[in-house]
């Protein structure tokens, strides 16, 4: 199993604004582009539809303007929808290390998880500040304190909050969970033998 | 804290140990599998040279990428990457022993509706899927998560998930439904109350008589848009309904193996004295159909509604997010849905793709003919709803009215198979997303109703009361309701 260095304990890299609340995976990426059956293209469909104008071309979506970002930063509810992992792993791909936003849908933030990004949350008007911050500064760095739960942006610090278990997950370096549970398989064989339903399974 | 609920001693008997992260490891009862989320699980466990490790409990069909014409479904597909996908599912679910639905078996379908019909989707038990609708399964007194695909690998690997408990809300559900108002409404209503990130955070549990009086088929239509009111899991405690239904079905145990089963079932139900984190009621006695006006699920109104203005909300966001709705919808602010142009009819989905929504449809169609302008498509939900369909003669009142009738799959609900919105057409859909892009047209718009309503969206080329046509029939007697359509 993997024993790289996993611990995630800090982010950072310029910003990229991706303002809306509500803003669902089908957005995020679009169904008609999971037909394949790994995620290593993903990164060239995220927001696909979203950042083309009818013609085909790149709009002035926040995505074609701030590219080599690594710091999304996102309203509330943001990747609400479908449970595709498609979506995180477009953003990751494309170059996205760190999300900071008002709220997350469990399943997304589920995933970010998974993949090791970490995702803060923090209220609408520090969100809002942020975002403009970005408009006016695209070079500007900011950073993801997960462990201090802080992000640093200019002259400014801001407290944010993150999930607990992500917390623990990503500053222990225990966020691939396949690993984490697989050596308590005696302890799930008792939890099988007492199920009433399950009773006649190997 | 809740204490009490089915939520809670569901997740104590499956809770194997607390993971040094401080969430609890999870053992998943039933694992649903379909070809889109799982190619990439599977690359994950041979990477790691690791098996699946509960193949018995995990169960395969193919939906997402199905076509849903009967000569198109010939192998190889048409379409590569469909083929690839479907050829990935069933190489991987063949080494691996797991049970796999494929279109010759008579049993493929969308996942969410084939374990439900063949009892493995049972009282107390944990069911995941790569899919966000499994909380479809609640209906029977299950926990159903939607999961992402390194989880996947998770469940394959372990028969476990990482999870934190969350809270418990109540939604006590008064009133009764009048006629041609049907489940789909509830839960509309539902996201319309609470909002679409309402449940964040939450699972649902529905009760109340508008809940206990609904059918098993109308249940897992409540708990299957659980997710698009925000909550990942919503549930419904199981009664003499789920048990009825439960009884006689391919992976029910029979006879004394069934009382002794049942016995489990009602012991995980929620106790009388039940705490929850919080209690909402919801009053849908007497409400219309609800069609959505907007670009989520929770913009929508009853029938007898007008679509609002952004002013009449309070947050910010959400008079912006109304004002991008109306700008997509090409809709205004005080106008009713009512007579809004429809250019296809969608019937199908794991939320109403049953046998009860197709007769509900078909009993609108009954004697009139699909409007000329109108693309109408009736997509059973598996094949066992179709063939059911079709030995009851419903197949015929769909097709002589105009409709294209249909193999089973996911079909227009996200179009990754040939089924899908062109430009900005406008689509009278039973599913349960009306997302941007949803359908497969950037520009397509989507207009989410119960299936009766879509019979008649389908009949008159726009937006219509259902419930006109139903007054035509023995259990009329509004009076004064003359025909509309022609």
């Amino acid at each position: 199993m993997s024993g790289d260095d996993q611990h995630i304990t800090e982010v950072s890299g310029t910003g990229v604004p991706i303002p809306g609340d509500d803003v669902d995976t089908d957005q995020i990426l679009p169904a008609k582009f999971m037909k394949e059956v790994t995620f290593d293209n993903m990164a060239d469909y995220l927001f696909y539809d979203a950042r083309r104008d009818d013609d085909g071309e790149f709009n002035d979506h926040p995505l074609n303007r701030f590219e080599g970002a690594s710091i999304a930063v996102v309203n509330s509810n943001f990747g609400c929808g479908s449970s595709r992992e498609h979506a995180p792993q477009a953003m990751m791909r494309w170059g996205v290390d760190g999300v900071v936003g008002e709220s997350y849908a469990e399943i997304f933030r589920d995933n970010c998880k998974s993949l090791g990004i970490p995702a803060v949350t923090a209220d609408h008007e520090t969100v809002t500040e942020l975002q403009e911050w970005i408009e006016a500064n695209p070079d500007g760095e900011i950073d993801i304190d997960v462990e201090d739960e802080t992000v640093t942006y200019g002259d400014t610090v801001i407290d944010v909050d993150i999930d607990d278990a992500m917390r623990e997950a990503l500053v222990d370096g225990i966020w691939d969970t396949t690993s984490l549970m697989y050596s308590n398989r005696s302890k799930v064989e008792e939890t099988v033998a007492d199920l009433p339903y399950a009773e006649g399974d190997d | 804290m809740s204490e009490g609920t089915l939520y809670d001693k569901v997740w104590d008997r499956h809770k194997v140990t607390e993971l040094p992260n401080g969430q609890d490891q999870l053992f998943i009862g039933l694992h649903l599998v379909h070809e889109v989320t799982s190619p990439q699980a599977f690359g994950m466990l041979r990477e790691r040279d690791l098996e699946v490790a509960y193949p018995d409990r995990t169960f395969a069909t193919t939906d997402h990428i199905a076509p849903t014409e009967a000569d198109k479904r010939e192998r190889p597909l048409a379409d590569d990457q469909a083929e690839e996908m479907l050829s990935a599912l069933e190489r991987n679910t063949d080494e691996s022993g797991i049970t796999f639905f494929g279109f010759e078996s008579g049993k493929q379908g969308i996942t969410h509706v084939v374990a439900p019909e063949l009892g493995l989707s049972q009282p107390g038990m944990t069911v995941a899927c790569g899919d966000s609708h499994t909380a479809t399964h609640g209906a029977f007194g299950s926990i159903g998560v939607g999961i992402g695909t390194s989880q996947i690998r998770d469940v394959f690997a372990t028969g476990c998930i990482a999870a934190d408990k969350q809270k418990v809300r109540r939604i006590e559900v008064e009133g009764e439904l009048g006629e041609g108002v049907y489940a789909k409404d509830v839960i509309m209503k539902i996201i319309q109350d609470l909002g679409v990130d309402g449940g964040v955070g939450h699972v649902y549990e529905y009760g109340g008589p508008a809940i206990e009086a609904l059918d098993m088929e109308g249940r897992l239509a409540v708990c299957n848009m659980s997710i698009e009111g925000g909550a990942r899991a919503g549930y419904i405690n199981p009664d003499e309904t789920t048990y009825e239904y439960l009884k006689g079905r391919e992976y029910v145990p029979e006879g004394e193996a069934f009382e002794e089963r049942k016995a489990y079932w009602e012991s995980i139900a929620s106790d009388a004295d039940a705490e929850y984190d919080d209690v909402v009621t919801v009053d849908a006695d007497g409400i219309d159909p609800l069609v959505t006006w907007g670009i989520n699920p929770g913009q929508v109104i009853e029938i007898s509604d007008v679509v609002p203005h952004p002013d009449d909300f309070e947050a910010r966001t959400d008079r912006e997010a109304a004002e991008q709705a109306l700008d997509h919808m090409a809709v205004d602010p005080g106008q009713s849905m009512l007579g809004y142009d429809v250019d296809v009819a969608f019937l199908g989905t794991c939320t109403n793709g049953r046998v009860s929504d197709f007769e509900k449809a078909a009993a609108v169609l009954e004697g009139h003919t699909v409007d000329e302008g109108v693309r109408a498509l009736a997509v059973p939900g598996s094949e066992s709803v179709r063939t059911e369909c079709e030995a009851r003669g419903l197949d015929e009142v769909f097709i002589n009215a105009g409709f294209q009738w249909r193999r089973a799959g996911c079909s227009m609900c996200l179009a990754m198979n040939d089924d899908s919105l062109e430009g900005d057409e406008v689509c009278a859909s039973s599913s349960n997303r009306n997302f941007i892009g949803r359908q497969g047209s950037k520009d397509g718009r989507t207009v989410l109703m119960n299936p009766a309503m879509v019979a008649a969206a389908a009949v008159e080329g726009q937006v219509a009361d259902a419930r006109e046509y139903l007054d035509e029939g023995p259990t009329g007697g509004a009076g004064g309701v003359e025909e509309v359509a022609d």
